[in-house]
């Protein structure tokens, strides 16, 4: 239980409060400062020497790269990049005119949502079942954390065996019953594999959180509960899911920006956004453009939209769905 | 309203038998405390009247229906957990309402019960609040209320008191007994507290290792308990336990300092036979003759004194007096207790020899 406590605070703790606003513990009072109970440095330079590493790691990787993209998102770039012209927002007009560009929003928005609500929807059952008193539960809940460890190119090829109409196992056996499977031809099939690979390397992510989101609501609760008269089903959507929503709306947020983002080496390694673009999502298409036919400024330009996306996205979340949520 | 009938039941954990066959029959409106030390079994019997734990032997009936293979839910009872166990995500109104909602029964009528519930424990004011944002008493008073508006045919209670700091506890002890006598509802209280246990119980079922030691009224347990154990759990300080042996006429009791105590009635019968002496430390009183102490540690309670006393053959004597201490560390007390005030045990089993 004391496990599950320290990781739920530590996962608040990243999500919603900055880092280097914990304060410190185990600060013994100073006989200068005999009522003071945080950490006082006699070196000036101390704190910002402690601080550095995490500064230098957020400038590093995340807002040089951020800038980088702003600026090339405004400029225009020959396709050896040896020349470059201010263009004020051309590539934004270029972009957002693109009827692909628009259908891409379109699969980039049925595949975040399919995979955000089937990885956490899957987690969520399984999580439950690991949580009620089974044989083999420990077992069980060591496998469901497996698939986290591999990596996304190494699942995708695997789920290529099991699907892949002339080798897949699977594949095969629709096959045989004499449905048309080929994901290779056929978008809508790709885009369910897709949707499906992505989810299952999320599920097992979620199924640590939401076990021990469960862990931690206390039995005799649920014993009030259905001592109260609530049979399983209702103690389920009138406890266990409300005193889950911290949870839940934490993993939400995480999911989306994984749908968003993390997905690309599963659909490089799966359909590479084809067959045609069916499968192409808004950060496949950034790489397409961008590495593949050389547009810098256009897949700027698309990254810096993906970033105010997700940036809208989560401000939403916070604004709206975490109204409803209730933190113990 | 009904009576709760245990019949011989037993409760096996795989080769270990937690409880080891209890048998009672609780009357209508009957308060029964089940006292003991942690680990005796008691809350496991408390669960599985709840239904929170299965029987493995013998028959539970509520209101004359055998219920062992009911659901908690369809067992008409209602518990207080010692963790109040509220439902965090509501306010204290859905707290109590939540098992109303679920009966079906009318809006209008579940308002009703709960404010009634609310008057009675002066919660009122609190209907809108979140029990987190209430203190431990009061959280304790909600979960009191849950069980009260359910109305059910008994109320269980899993040690409601303990998380509650001492002043608290006296309090709230005294509003469970007043509640209890104005609903008259059948009380299960399971608790490690004797001075709960004598407040509140109409009868203590004292238990120890999954057995019940004894069962009777307050007053029966504390004036003539049934083994060692009981005699030594209730009371405090706890009963003074020397060695002894029944004299050759069977008409008094020799201890080995070579005092010989005379029994109020002879037993002729049992002459020469160990048995174990027991005396409460507040029977004991200066007296001109008796066991001779010498004091070691003194205690001024205020109301009275506890005097730590040691016998010439080293064993330890407690004195309760009314009082200020009258006598000091160092100090050498005679000591003596009325005759009609001795215990009498078998060496052997523990049992209290009667007569």
């Amino acid at each position: 239980m004391r496990g599950v406590a320290l990781l739920d605070k530590r996962r608040r703790g990243f999500l919603f409060n900055p880092p280097h606003a914990s304060p410190l513990r185990h600060a013994q009072p100073t006989k200068d400062h005999p009522l003071q109970r945080r950490v006082t440095f006699d070196n000036r330079l101390l704190p910002y020497l402690l601080l550095a590493p995490q500064v230098a790691v957020t400038l590093v990787f995340f807002i040089w790269p951020a800038a980088q993209a702003i600026w090339q998102s405004v400029h225009l770039q020959d396709a050896f990049g040896i020349r470059s012209e201010f263009v004020w927002f051309e590539n934004f007009t270029h972009v957002l005119s693109d009827p692909n560009y628009l259908d891409t929003l379109k699969v980039t928005i049925v595949f975040s949502v399919a995979v955000t609500v089937l990885a956490m929807g899957v987690a969520l059952l399984l999580a439950v079942l690991a949580d009620s008193k089974i044989k083999g539960a420990r077992a069980y809940k060591t496998l469901l954390i497996w698939p986290y460890a591999l990596a996304p190119a190494v699942a995708a090829v695997l789920w290529m065996f099991i699907f892949n109409p002339d080798i897949g196992s699977f594949g095969r056996a629709l096959r045989a019953l004499g449905y048309d499977w080929d994901y290779r031809l056929n978008g809508g099939q790709a885009l369910v594999m897709v949707i499906m690979a992505a989810s299952w390397k999320q599920v097992s992510y979620n199924f640590i959180f939401f076990l021990a989101g469960l862990q931690a609501i206390p039995r005799s609760v649920m014993e009030a509960a259905s001592i109260d008269g609530a049979g399983p089903v209702r103690r389920f959507w009138t406890i266990t899911f409300p005193l889950l929503s911290p949870t839940t709306f934490f993993l939400l947020v995480v999911d989306m920006v994984y749908a968003f983002f993390e997905t690309f080496g599963t659909i490089h390694a799966l359909t590479q956004g084809g067959p045609g673009k069916a499968t192409e999502t808004l950060i496949f298409r950034v790489y397409q453009d961008g590495v593949v036919n050389n547009d810098l400024g256009g897949s700027s330009a698309q990254s810096v939209i993906l970033m105010v996306i997700v940036i809208a996205l989560t401000a939403v979340q916070f604004r709206f769905v975490e109204r409803k949520v209730h933190y113990a | 309203m009904a009576t709760v009938e245990i019949r011989n039941v037993r409760k096996s954990y795989g080769p270990v038998e937690a409880i080891k066959g209890i048998d009672i029959a609780i009357q209508d409106g009957e308060f029964l405390v089940l006292l003991g030390p942690s680990g005796c079994g008691k809350s496991t019997l408390l669960r599985m009247v709840a239904g929170l734990e299965g029987i493995t032997g013998g028959e539970i009936a509520i209101g004359g229906r055998v219920v062992n293979h009911l659901d908690p839910k369809d067992r008409d009872i209602a518990m207080v957990f010692q963790n109040y166990a509220l439902y965090p995500h509501m306010t204290v109104f859905d707290n109590m309402a939540y098992g109303l909602k679920i009966r079906g029964i009318p809006k209008a009528e579940i308002r009703a019960r709960v404010d009634r519930a609310a008057e009675i424990l002066e919660l009122g004011r609190f209907l809108d609040r979140r029990p987190s944002q209430l203190s431990g008493g009061q959280r304790q008073r909600v979960a009191m209320g849950r069980a009260i508006v359910r109305e059910p045919a008994a109320f269980l209670f899993d040690e409601p008191l303990s998380n509650l700091d001492a002043k608290l506890r006296t309090q709230m002890r005294v509003e469970i007994k007043r509640l209890q006598d104005r609903l008259g509802i059948t009380s299960l209280y399971v608790t490690h507290d004797q001075v709960e246990a004598m407040t509140l119980a109409d009868r203590i079922l004292v238990m120890n290792h999954g057995v019940a030691e004894q069962i009777g009224t307050p007053l029966e347990v504390y004036q003539r308990p049934a083994s060692l154990f009981v005699a030594g759990f209730i009371g405090s300080p706890p009963m003074n336990v020397l060695d002894g042996r029944i004299d050759d006429r069977g008409g008094a009791v020799l201890l080995p300092g070579g005092q010989s105590l005379p029994l109020p009635q002879p037993r002729p019968t049992e002459a020469g036979r160990p048995v174990k002496l027991g005396i409460r430390p507040e029977h004991l009183a200066v007296a001109d003759a008796g066991f001779v102490i010498e004091v070691e540690l003194v205690e001024a309670l205020g109301a009275d004194t506890v005097v730590y006393g040691r016998l010439p053959g080293g064993e330890a004597l407690l004195v309760r007096m009314a009082g200020l201490p009258s006598c000091r560390s160092g100090d050498r007390l005679t000591v003596s207790p009325p005759a009609d005030a001795l215990h009498l045990f078998d060496a052997v089993t523990g049992r209290r020899l009667e007569g």
